[in-house]
């Protein structure tokens, strides 16, 4: 062994056991692009979202879930959008909207919770991980110090792809959390673990709280409703003087196992609105070029309707992925409904870590193989 | 001969010593920080009273008597609207759309109603223990409103959990496997052999007894599924009703064995599992014992739980007297959820108010909405109750209760002012918004009030010994006393443990 490769890798050796805690030093100064992560909650059904329209077998296998033909958006001769999603169809015309069909990985796994755990973590199916496929990047490859924070989570409770990372927060508006974080405040150290938790998030409150900017309004007008507020939110975060990698909205109550089409049209009326008005507000906010909105969900739905009118879990789904420099089209492959597996679910045709790898390493321009730990080839969804 | 004598002497000394030893601890009295540690973890909170009384118990008698006031029945009457039919689905599907808003309306203002007559019960319960155990049935069988729509089955459940929440679990999981709420809130209702639903066999082997991965497959829960067709509800009434049309009768092989099961057969073959007992004993140290659990202690408990065929009280005495319990690394080892913050506080501060709705909204806004966990897998607890925003509400929360009367006329223009930003900001405010604004509304009605606490703490009793679990963080301002020291108590860090 060569002596600079010895030391190499004796300098790597360390980080191995730990390196979701060790922390590089983050540059004091530059940029970094925006991503906005959109979680569909609860399993979002892809064959719904972006219709197989033309395939005979999607309308023998949803007897009482199809989209009507011609309620379809046409995309392509193949392809169409939930009728809900109408506010993208600008987007996709200005070739910004990415569609990446069958987004899943191997030996899926059904329940909810490992399901997302996997996505959020970016683990293997078998492999059990406790840092966000974010912290991790992050903590390789932190943003400049001037950012408010590596992420923030708008309106819900759990941290996601960015469970255990340095710099994140949750807040549900920014005027109220600035009114709050005065009542917090930096203190010291601990062996209790679940008081150093406390502290440590007392501490990012105290240091994104000098950093945020609640001011903002808009001329965009957003939808009503919780999603659209959180829409609003994560457009004042964008528009924030000082940085944020992240930001990650939720829309819940895709678990639709009963009554499926009236409760998918709505939600996908909200998704649509809300991404609609997203983009309108990027645009003013001067945002648009240096952002990309990416959705997720930690699985698709059964192809076959159940007997309740609903879906079953199910694996691979398509996302959407919309931005300035987003290079619009279909990606990945259209759903193979003649080659289910033995439960009924689809093959899936692009490992979601190939969607991850393309926003680190295209967006981001980081290690996308370190950061995943594996090599998944990135997609070309980004110009 | 004196040579001789002494090896035996030494020897009668030494396992005189050794028989001791481990008598030690657990025959002296558990003292003030003892008694403290007990009953925040068995209970929400405890008065100063309450703590001295416990102080000159040793472990078993501590833990005896908690056991011993076990109770199968709420003590406070539900609300009235209990005692009415619950509305069938069909009618509601049947009614105009007016008539649905007002439907909706009413199902909302009781489950709230509901809410708080718990809160209530947990506040001046005489057990506080029986509804810390109610509590955590309902998160591992965790059923939500949301979706149930329903008071009056959800007050069913909630009566079957503390029936048998020392009691058996065996009895249990097959009591809320036929709970209509359950069977509406894991689809199981609608079940049908010509296509199973397999939402209530995949969480009743990953959530409520073996655990996610322990040695069943997509096909076990396929199989399973196929069992607890037919469990179904009555359309009219909403109680259990086996529906034999919808059943699938044909053999099944479920987790290796196999034979025409029905949904109570394979609940038995998960209950002969011993991962089940192994799972919920976790769980349950998780809740009482520390984040960490540690694998010999939760498998000599979980041995306990199968010797004692599921029986809950053995295994919780068990718990509760362990070395591992009493440790002094485990004070303030645990994260308080927002109940425990909210019920802990009024009840250890004794803030007695008229009405418990703006406490039920505060925990809400916290993160934990009694009778609407967020997902069948209840509230992950422990470090994930809080981030920013949660701990943020937590602080806002405890410098309202405490702010003192004196502080009101000033604390009011502020609000007000705070309620106009929020105004603002939120042209159409989402529920959470109006959730919020209610929560803060209804919270200036509650106030701690120091001259008559203070009359109910002993002169002997330490006022931070009473309120913090683990050493404050920030030491308390020079000469700090009074009011403003337990301004600076509950402000601290350290208050957010238990």
């Amino acid at each position: 062994m060569k002596r600079r490769d010895f030391l190499r890798y004796s300098a790597a050796v360390p980080l191995l056991g730990t390196w979701g805690s060790v922390a590089f030093a983050a540059p004091a100064g530059g940029t970094r692009n925006l991503l906005v992560l959109v979680e569909l909650k609860g399993g979002n059904d892809g064959l719904n979202t972006v219709v197989p329209y033309a395939d005979p077998a999607y309308r023998r296998l949803r007897a009482r879930t199809a989209i009507e033909r011609d309620a379809v958006l046409q995309l392509t001769p193949d392809a169409g959008l939930n009728p809900g999603l109408e506010k993208l169809m600008p987007v996709w015309s200005a070739k910004q909207l990415a569609i990446v069909q069958g987004l899943g990985y191997p030996q899926p796994n059904l329940s909810h919770f490992r399901s997302i755990e996997i996505w959020d973590t970016a683990s293997k199916s078998e492999e059990y991980l406790d840092d966000g496929w974010l912290a991790r990047a992050f903590a390789r490859s932190p943003s400049p110090a001037s950012f408010a924070a590596d992420g923030v989570v708008v309106g819900a409770a759990d941290m996601g792809p960015l469970n255990g990372a340095g710099r994140a927060i949750a807040l549900t508006n920014p005027e109220q959390f600035l009114r709050n974080a005065r009542l917090a405040r930096d203190a010291g150290a601990t062996k209790n673990a679940s008081l150093a938790h406390i502290l440590r998030v007392e501490r990012e409150i105290v240091q994104s709280a000098e950093k945020l900017d609640a001011g903002r309004r808009f001329e965009t007008a957003f939808p009503t409703g919780p999603f659209g507020n959180a829409i609003r939110t994560a457009a004042q975060l964008a528009a924030n003087p000082a940085g944020i990698a992240v930001i990650r909205v939720t829309l819940g109550g895709f678990d639709t196992h009963a009554n499926q089409l009236g409760t998918h049209a709505n939600l996908m009326r909200q998704l649509g609105e809300g991404l609609g008005a997203l983009r309108e507000a990027l645009i003013e906010a001067g945002r648009w070029e240096t952002t990309v909105v990416a959705t997720y969900s930690e699985f698709g739905r059964r192809p076959a309707s159940n007997q309740s009118g609903g879906t079953d879990h199910g694996t691979a789904s398509a996302h959407l992925v919309m931005g300035g420099k987003v290079r619009g089209g279909l990606y990945g492959a259209a759903p193979k409904l003649d080659r289910l597996d033995g439960n009924g679910n689809l093959p899936f045709a692009v490992d979601f870590r190939s969607y991850y790898a393309t926003i680190l390493d295209r967006w981001w321009g980081m290690d996308a193989n370190a950061a995943l730990q594996g090599r998944f080839p990135t997609l070309e969804f980004l110009v | 001969m004196r040579a001789t004598n002494f090896p035996v002497v030494r020897g009668a000394l030494f396992s005189f010593a050794l028989l001791l030893a481990p008598l030690a601890a657990s025959a002296q009295a558990i003292g003030y920080d003892g008694a403290r540690h007990f009953l925040n973890r068995v209970g929400f909170g405890a008065t100063d009273a309450e703590v001295r009384e416990y102080a000159g118990l040793t472990r078993t008698q501590a833990v005896d008597r908690v056991l011993a006031g076990a109770r199968r029945e709420a003590t406070l009457p539900p609300p009235a609207f209990v005692e009415t039919p619950p509305l069938p689905f069909y009618k509601y599907r049947e009614m105009n759309e007016e008539d649905r808003k007002r439907q909706q309306r009413l199902t909302i203002e009781q489950g709230l109603q509901l809410r708080e007559w718990w809160l209530r019960e947990m506040l001046s319960s005489p057990s506080p223990f029986t509804e810390r155990m109610t509590l955590f049935w309902h998160n591992h069988f965790a059923t939500g409103q949301q979706k149930v729509r329903n008071g009056q089955l959800m007050h069913a459940q909630n009566a079957l959990l503390r029936r048998e929440a020392l009691g058996n679990f065996g009895t249990l999981l097959h009591a809320v496997a036929k709970d209509p709420a359950m069977l509406i809130y894991l689809d199981n209702a609608g079940s049908r052999r010509q296509a199973p639903n397999e939402n209530f066999a995949r969480e009743v082997m990953e959530l409520f007894t073996l655990g996610e991965g322990h040695g069943y497959g997509e096909r076990d829960i396929q199989e399973a599924a196929r069992a607890f067709t037919g469990w179904s509800l009555d359309r009219d009434t909403l109680k259990f009703m086996f529906r034999p049309a919808f059943h699938d009768g044909g053999e099944k092989t479920v987790l290796g064995r196999t034979g025409r099961f029905d949904g109570d057969e394979v609940l038995d073959i998960l209950l002969a599992r011993p991962e089940a007992a192994e799972f919920v004993t976790t769980k349950l140290w998780k809740e009482f014992v520390s984040p960490t659990p540690d694998g010999s202690e939760v498998k000599r408990l979980a041995a306990v739980f199968r010797d004692k065929r599921y029986e809950v009280k053995p295994l919780m005495r068990a718990m509760l007297a362990s070395d591992a319990f009493w440790a002094p690394e485990q004070r303030g080892a645990l994260i308080k959820s927002p109940l425990d913050l909210v019920v802990g506080t009024l009840r250890t501060f004794e803030i007695r108010p008229a009405s418990l709705r703006p406490a039920v909204l505060a925990s809400t806004v916290l993160g934990q909405n009694p009778m609407s966990p967020p997902n069948v897998k209840g509230w992950p607890g422990g470090e994930a109750w809080i981030n920013s925003a949660t701990l943020l509400g937590r602080k806002q929360l405890l410098d309202r209760l405490f702010r003192g009367t004196d502080a009101m006329p000033e604390a009011a223009p502020m609000m007000a002012a705070a309620a106009v930003d929020d105004a603002k900001a939120e042209a159409t405010p989402t529920p959470e918004a109006r959730l919020r604004r209610a929560m803060e509304r209804g919270m200036q009605t509650y106030a701690f009030d120091w001259d008559r606490w203070s009359r109910t703490v002993d002169r002997s009793s330490s006022v931070e010994s009473l309120a913090l679990a683990a050493p404050a963080v920030n030491a308390a301002p020079e000469g700090a006393q009074g009011l403003e020291l337990v301004r600076h108590l509950v402000s601290d860090p350290a208050y957010q443990l238990k």
